[in-house]
C-alpha cells in the first residue's frame, strides 16, 4: 500500500493506535464463522476492516506494515489491553465495542481538528468509527434492556472489562489532545449508554494495580501471547511466501 | 494552489475515470468520485491520485491495477497511482448520475449531507425519521436490519411497503 502524504509523525503515537486498531480487529475477525447471526457476522467482519484499514496507514508510517504486524515480539507491541482482551461472549464483545469506539471516536474527532500529523486519517476514520460507536450502542441498549440473560451478561462484560479502560487516557507522546477532556467525555457517553440499558456503571478501579504500566508500556496481559501466536505463525512459518 | 490542468491531463483523467469500480460495476470511479487528480509527469508518465472511500476499503489495490492497465493502453509507459487520504472521500461525492445508477442497480443512493464531519450518533429508533427511499417500490416506509451489509459502506434494509430486502449505501 501506498504511505499517504505524512510530515515526521511521531513513532510512537502511530505504533499505539495502529496497534490498537491492528489488534482489535484481529480479535473481531475471531468472530467470524462464530457470530450468533448472520448479520453480526458480517457487521464484525465490516468494522474489523475499517480497523484493518486505519492500522495500515498508521503502521506504513512507521515502517513495513507486515514486518511490524508479523515480527513483533509481544512486548513490542504498543496496544491497549483492552483491544486485546478475549472476545468472550457476544455481551464481552460488545462492551469492548462500547469502551473502545467511544475512546477512539472522540480521538479521531479531536485528531481530525487539529492540524497535526494523523489529521488526514482520523477525518477520515472519525466517520467510520461514528458507525461503530453507533453499533454498540444499540447493542449495549437491546442487551441491557432485553432479556434477562442478555441484561445480565452485558452487566457482568461491563464490570469485566471496567478496569481496562483508564489506560486510554494516559499522556502518549506525540498526540495532541487532551486525555482529561476526552475522559471527561467518555465518562459522560457510556454513563448515559448503561443508564439507557438499564445497567448498572461499574464502580471499580479502571486501571490495574501494577506499577509497570500496561500496554502502551509494552506490558500486555496473558491471553495477547496466544493471540500473537495465531495472528503471526503463518508468516513466520513461511518467511516471505506470497500467494 | 493553482494548478493548469493540460488538456492531455484532462483526456488521461476521463479515460482512468471511465474505470469501473471493482465491487459495484454499475459505477465509473468518476461517478464514485476517488479520482482526484492526473499529473502528467515526462513524456509517457503520469501519477494519478486515488482517495480509499473506506480506509481499509480491499477494492483500491483492484482500482489501481485496473488504472494502471487503461493507462498503459493508452501509451504511458510509467504510471503511478498513489493514494491520497485528504481532504477525506465522502457520500456527498458521488455525482448525481452515480446516485442514478445505484438506485437503478437496486441500491438506495446516500443521502445528502447537509453538515460535513462525523455522522452524528443517536440513539435513536431503527426506523429512521429522514426519507429514504425504496429502489425497488419507492416507498419511505423502511426499517433497518443492519448497519452493515455486504461492504462496509452499505446498511442492509428492507421495505415495509414491497417487503424486498435492500442496500443502501450510507452516509459517510
Amino acid at each position: 500500500m501506498t504511505a499517504p502524504e505524512t510530515a515526521a509523525v511521531a513513532t510512537t503515537a502511530a505504533l499505539a493506535l495502529g496497534d490498537d486498531a491492528l489488534v482489535l480487529s484481529h480479535r473481531l475477525g475471531e468472530w467470524a464463522g462464530h457470530a450468533p447471526v448472520l448479520e453480526e457476522e458480517v457487521a464484525l467482519a465490516n468494522i474489523a476492516l475499517d480497523l484493518l484499514g486505519q492500522a495500515r496507514v498508521l503502521l506504513s508510517t512507521v515502517g513495513d506494515e507486515d514486518e511490524l504486524a508479523y515480527l513483533r515480539e509481544e512486548r513490542a507491541f504498543r496496544n491497549l489491553q483492552l483491544v486485546e482482551q478475549p472476545n468472550g461472549d457476544f455481551a464481552h464483545t460488545i462492551a469492548r465495542q462500547l469502551y473502545f469506539s467511544t475512546y477512539q471516536h472522540l480521538l479521531y474527532a479531536e485528531l481530525a481538528a487539529a492540524d497535526g500529523p494523523f489529521a488526514g486519517l482520523a477525518a477520515k476514520a472519525v466517520k467510520e468509527v461514528a458507525y461503530h460507536r453507533d453499533h454498540a450502542e444499540q447493542w449495549t441498549l437491546r442487551l441491557g434492556d432485553g432479556t434477562e440473560t442478555g441484561h445480565e451478561r452485558m452487566q457482568r462484560a461491563c464490570t469485566a472489562l471496567w478496569r481496562f479502560t483508564g489506560e486510554m487516557f494516559q499522556r502518549v507522546d506525540g498526540l495532541d489532545v487532551d486525555p482529561a477532556g476526552m475522559e471527561t467525555a467518555w465518562l459522560e457517553s457510556v454513563r448515559a449508554v448503561l443508564h439507557r440499558a438499564t445497567l448498572t456503571v461499574p464502580e471499580g478501579p479502571r486501571t490495574g494495580a501494577w506499577t509497570a504500566g500496561a500496554g502502551r508500556q509494552g506490558v500486555h496481559t496473558e491471553s495477547f501471547g496466544r493471540m500473537l501466536a495465531e495472528m503471526q505463525h503463518l508468516h513466520r512459518s513461511h518467511p516471505g511466501a506470497s500467494w | 494552489m493553482v494548478t493548469t490542468t493540460t488538456a492531455l491531463e484532462s483526456e488521461l483523467l476521463e479515460i482512468a475515470g471511465s474505470v469501473p469500480d471493482p465491487e459495484l460495476p454499475v459505477l465509473t470511479l468518476q461517478e464514485l468520485g476517488v479520482l482526484r487528480a492526473v499529473h502528467v509527469r515526462g513524456a509517457d508518465s503520469v501519477e494519478v491520485e486515488l482517495t480509499p472511500t473506506y480506509t481499509g476499503c480491499p477494492a483500491i489495490e483492484a482500482m489501481s491495477l485496473d488504472i494502471e492497465r487503461v493507462l498503459h493502453a493508452h501509451g504511458m509507459r510509467d504510471v503511478t497511482v498513489r493514494t491520497v487520504l485528504r481532504p477525506a472521500w465522502s457520500t456527498d461525492d458521488i455525482t448525481a448520475e452515480g446516485r442514478r445508477k445505484l438506485r437503478e442497480f437496486g441500491i438506495a443512493p446516500p443521502r445528502v449531507q447537509e453538515a460535513s464531519g462525523p455522522v452524528s450518533v443517536s440513539l435513536g429508533p431503527t426506523r429512521t425519521l429522514e426519507p429514504l427511499h425504496c429502489p425497488h417500490c419507492g416507498s419511505t416506509d423502511t426499517e433497518l436490519l443492519s448497519r452493515f451489509s455486504s461492504a462496509s459502506c452499505k446498511a442492509l434494509r428492507r421495505c415495509l411497503s414491497c417487503r424486498e430486502p435492500f442496500d443502501h449505501f450510507k452516509e459517510l
